[in-house]
């Protein structure tokens, strides 16, 4: 089967999992229902030759996937009433989507075809890539080298999350063993 | 039995497995400028070893197994390590983050000047960050406290 095939029956089961992570009651069914779309981008990005984010998204899916169990599989979770909207509302929101979709065809046209991308400075990277940098994986020599910033950059963001979530937590766990010393 | 954990099973696979999974995590890391990977996925997959162990034996074993402190100390460090190295760059390299090291021969280990170290770096980096803040969300026990 080609690769479109692949990535159409991946990307419907993807649909079908976002669904039913909605519909399903059980929070822990559903927060495994979400993990189906990780998981179908991971093998979505396998299909398309780029194993270097396969393996981050499918740690990452992990990651999630542990946190998220672990804060809300034992929560209570109230339902939320469905809104009333009224029929004017979904009049106009059909006409502006379908608007949107009207006006992006153009733009879908414009785009190179699947599997064939422009290519201006990635041509230059294949090129001159491990010549200049010395690195095998040309994914890497590109983002600890060519575009080093850009990974400081995401060095620092993840920096100063973390750095935030610390300052909030740390505050909060301090008074609380505090206070369970008390109790003792 | 009375204590926090899971049960023996899962204590006897993670106490095996958790050397393989850190072992992974540093070759991802190591060799982030052969094959796919690299340090941000090699720190993903030592941060999940750890918290496979703290979900496996339980808090109180793993606050004694791990310096908690001493982990977001090689993080810090290694945030600023990075940044030493990116103004190294600008004095030997002539810009921010430049590749001021010999080159070596391509598909060898020891190759691509700064790479692997930038690599080891943010894979400590990583690592590090990600289990320290889900070890401050695990005590602050964020479940419990709209119940009280």
């Amino acid at each position: 089967m080609p690769v479109e095939t692949w990535l159409l029956f991946i990307l419907s089961y993807m649909i079908v999992g976002s669904i039913v992570a909605l519909e399903l009651k059980n929070i822990l069914a559903s927060i495994v229902s979400i993990g189906i779309v990780g998981l179908g981008v991971s093998i979505s990005f396998l299909f398309l030759q780029a194993p270097d984010l396969a393996i981050v998204q499918f740690l990452f899916e992990i990651f999630a996937l542990i946190i998220l169990v672990r804060a809300f599989a034992k929560r209570e979770y109230h339902e939320e009433k469905a809104a009333r909207v009224s029929g004017v509302m979904y009049f106009i929101t059909v006409i502006v989507l379908v608007a949107v979709l009207v006006v992006s065809i153009p733009v879908f046209r414009a785009l190179p075809p699947f599997g064939d991308p422009i290519m201006w400075v990635a041509n230059y990277y294949l090129k001159n890539g491990a010549a200049e940098t010395g690195s095998a994986n040309l994914v890497t020599s590109v983002i600890l080298d060519y575009r080093a910033y850009d990974t400081l950059g995401e060095v620092t963001v993840l920096f100063t999350a973390i750095l935030g979530a610390l300052t909030i937590l740390k505050v909060r766990s301090k008074k609380e063993e505090r206070e369970e010393d008390e109790d003792e | 039995m009375n204590r926090e954990g899971m049960t023996l099973i899962v204590r006897t696979v993670t106490r095996i497995s958790v050397w393989l999974i850190i072992l992974y995590g540093i070759y991802i890391a190591l060799h982030g400028h052969l094959t796919p990977g690299g340090g941000f996925a090699g720190g993903v997959i030592i941060s999940l070893a750890f918290l496979n162990v703290t979900l496996a034996y339980g808090r109180k074993f793993t606050s004694r197994w791990l310096d908690i402190g001493l982990l977001g100390d090689i993080e810090a460090s290694s945030a600023s390590l990075i940044l030493a190295l990116g103004i190294m760059g600008m004095a030997f390299g002539g810009g921010f983050l430049a590749n001021f090291l010999s080159h070596g021969k391509l598909f060898h280990l020891v190759s691509a000047g700064t790479i692997p170290i930038y690599n080891i770096l943010i894979g400590a980096k990583v690592g590090m960050a990600l289990f320290v803040v889900v070890w401050t969300l695990a005590i602050t026990r964020i479940g419990e406290e709209e119940e009280q």
